[in-house]
């Protein structure tokens, strides 16, 4: 199964990134229709202002890639989010220095999602979804505990630069996802922990007979969620300048369709994370264009929802194409991986 | 098929380039306002006033909500309207402080901001137009429970929570009112707290039943709270022998105000809020007004305004007194909002 998996990384050819050029084009697209309909879209601060709008749950997406990855759904890392977010603030309120307090922010979060991955673990039989579910309306209800309807902040004004500060030109929450998202994609596609995070979501039960610790790698895996859902509530907090119980409400949800619009199969064991980070810019900048033109809220859930139909539509499609008979949509390069036969990708989706 | 993709991507990318910006003509000044969130009938009620006072101005209007009522979501939109270099932006805000670095951002670019109906920080905003003044709510409730009560006896309030604070300022004006000399006969025997929850509100309102036999008056200043009470007062055939008064929405309390258990109760007009918002929007604009205390201006159909300090250390409008509802006017409002 390990041997596979490297196989695959190797083999790769470029067809494989045909959801990943699709989404490019659909994000050419986006562009040209949105500076087609509004004159304030192509400036050059718009395009460089615009991630700032979306970056602080991009973070949750590399993670939820994993966790997809590995057949499993996190529903809690929006409440993890406002859990940090509010701990920071009373902690800092409360006379701990603000450095500490960041730091204290990401523990928490870290924790809540060792406390994720441990439940997993030891309740087998529920799926992550249930459980996740569950710690979702505990983690945020100790924030409701903490702050009731109140709010809190009045952080150092340095702490603003998170959010709002650039380096040169480039904003500074773009400079940190770039380098968070380039650690994700080495973890996820160069080392053994990705190797097993692909082994796990294709095949859980053959994973365990073979000998591999599936618990180790859910626990990392949760736990590296619940560090991002840090990442999330240091800037989102910084963006507010203060914060309450309920921020970072359905974080979760958009973090998961971004994810799965990336071309990351629900059924587990297959996807790369370079389609995500794609499906990110891809939603951001379709949003803000929407929103550019006033577009009203629920139309524009409208059309991201369909998009999403969209995007599961054709993959399941391709999907039923390329499993048998490999020939029909991709490039002479396919024949790696069909002659492999290997492909956990396409032929033991199930498993997870 | 890759092919395909590439050039499809190179035209497009090709296209990005080329058009002009310039094809766009200038524009008439836009003034966008933007409220807590989708699918709020009072919220739509005041957009609507807001649209139709900039239009009758000859201007153009941006109505804007998020679809969750979460400062997170009006900072997105608040970055779309300043990147449309819009005159002025009316923030309905959802949240005191965390709009207060997105608005100063807009601030910075020449954009009127300020708040309406629900306020943020006074470093945020020029000025804050509020529904009515919180004085004359509390004198008005006052008024209703003592002719209520006929004159003498006891009255209790049901608020929301114990720290929102336009209720407090509401329920110190109530107490100034009832201190003075022609209401010695009306005494306030209690304050509950039903925190907003319709649950919470209903057993509040037993509690005080059981508590004091002999009550007359309930006044809630809350729409949650008052329309429990009316459920309760209703349910318990206490109709004629507790009155109910307070502020609250029409189209939940107009059962309520037609059998009786509410005689009367107020709210202040949300089109005629997103209206006079309007005209504070173009007055900012055209440098009529600056948001100090003292600025005069005139609001349309509404008349002459003068803006005065506000309790938070800002400055504010208010619209006027309360309106009243009650049995002549219930049925055309309760469509309303």
């Amino acid at each position: 199964m390990e041997k596979t998996a490297i196989d695959t990384n190797k083999l790769r050819g470029l067809h494989q990134y045909q959801w990943e050029i699709f989404l490019l084009v659909l994000f050419l697209a986006v562009n040209v229709v949105n500076s087609f309909l509004s004159p304030y879209y192509l400036t050059l601060d718009t395009f460089v202002s615009t991630p700032m709008n979306f970056l602080d749950k991009a973070f949750l997406v590399l993670p939820m890639t994993m966790i997809i990855i590995l057949g499993n759904i996190d529903v809690s890392v929006g409440s993890i989010v406002a859990l940090s977010s509010v701990l920071m603030a009373v902690s800092y309120n409360a006379g701990l220095p603000m450095p500490l307090a960041m730091v204290l922010a990401l523990l928490v979060s870290t924790t809540c999602g060792f406390i994720n991955g441990f439940l997993q673990i030891k309740f087998k039989e529920l799926s992550a979804t249930i459980i996740t579910l569950s710690t979702m309306t505990v983690f945020r209800g100790i924030a409701y505990v903490i702050l009731e309807d109140r709010s809190a902040g009045k952080f150092p004004s340095w702490f603003s630069f998170l959010a709002w500060g650039y380096i040169g030109k480039i904003p500074f929450i773009l400079i940190v996802f770039v380098l968070a998202a380039i650690v994700f994609a080495v973890i996820l596609h160069t080392t053994r922990f990705g190797r097993m995070i692909y082994a796990v979501g294709s095949n859980r039960t053959a994973c365990e007979y073979s000998g591999i610790r599936t618990g180790r790698i859910i626990l990392g895996v949760s736990m590296l969620a619940g560090l991002m859902a840090g990442f999330t509530s240091l800037f989102l907090t910084s963006r507010m300048g203060s914060t309450r119980p309920n921020v970072a409400l359905n974080y979760e949800l958009d973090a998961i369709a971004m994810t799965v619009l990336g071309g990351i199969s629900t059924n587990g064991g297959k996807g790369r994370i370079t389609g995500p980070l794609i499906s990110i810019f891809l939603i951001g900048f379709l949003n803000y264009g929407l929103g550019l033109r006033n577009v009203s809220a629920q139309v524009i859930l409208i059309i991201l929802g369909t998009l999403l139909i969209l995007s599961v539509l054709v993959q399941n499609f391709t999907d039923r194409q390329s499993a048998p008979s490999s020939k029909k949509i991709s490039a002479p390069t396919h024949r790696s991986d069909a002659g492999d036969g290997l492909d956990i990708h396409e032929h033991s989706a199930q498993g997870g | 098929m890759k092919k395909t993709f590439t050039v499809a991507a190179l035209v497009l990318l090709a296209l990005t380039l080329i058009i002009p910006s310039s094809v766009f003509a200038a524009e008439k000044p836009k003034f966008a306002i933007v409220f807590k969130n989708t699918g709020n009938p009072y919220g739509e009620k005041q957009l609507e006033g807001f649209r139709v006072g900039i239009e009758e101005q000859g201007f153009e209007a941006i109505l804007r909500s998020p679809d969750l009522p979460t400062a997170e979501a009006q900072i997105q939109i608040i970055e779309q309207l300043i990147a449309q270099k819009v005159a002025s932006i009316c923030i309905v805000g959802n949240d005191y402080d965390a709009l207060t670095p997105v608005l100063r951002k807009a601030s910075s670019q020449g954009i009127k901001v300020f708040s309406l109906d629900s306020s943020v920080n006074p470093q945020a905003r020029l000025t804050h137009v509020n529904q009515a003044d919180s004085e004359k709510i509390g004198q008005t409730l006052i008024k209703a429970a003592y002719d209520m009560a006929g004159g003498k006896g006891e009255i209790a309030i049901l608020s929301a929570t114990s720290q929102a604070s336009n209720q407090n300022i509401w329920i110190d004006f109530m107490k100034k009112e009832l201190a003075k000399p022609e209401y010695k006969d009306l005494k306030l025997v209690k304050i509950a707290y039903g925190d907003d929850l319709r649950d919470k509100s209903v057993s509040e309102t037993e509690g005080l039943l059981r508590s004091y036999p002999n009550l007359k008056v309930i006044i809630a200043p809350t729409t949650v709270g008052i329309a429990a009470a009316g459920k309760v007062l209703t349910d318990k055939g206490l109709k004629g022998k507790v009155f109910l008064t307070g502020l609250g929405l029409p189209s939940e309390m107009a059962e309520y105000i037609n059998n009786g258990v509410c005689p009367y109760m107020f709210l202040w007009n949300p089109i005629d809020v997103g209206y006079l918002g309007s005209y504070v929007a173009t007055a900012l604009v055209n440098g009529k007004i600056t948001g100090k205390v003292g600025d005069k201006f005139s609001a349309g159909r509404l008349g002459n305004y003068t803006i005065t300090k506000a309790p938070d250390g800002g400055t504010e409008v208010l619209l006027g007194p309360p309106f009243k509802f009650d049995k002549s006017n219930i049925e055309e409002w309760k469509t309303v909002y």
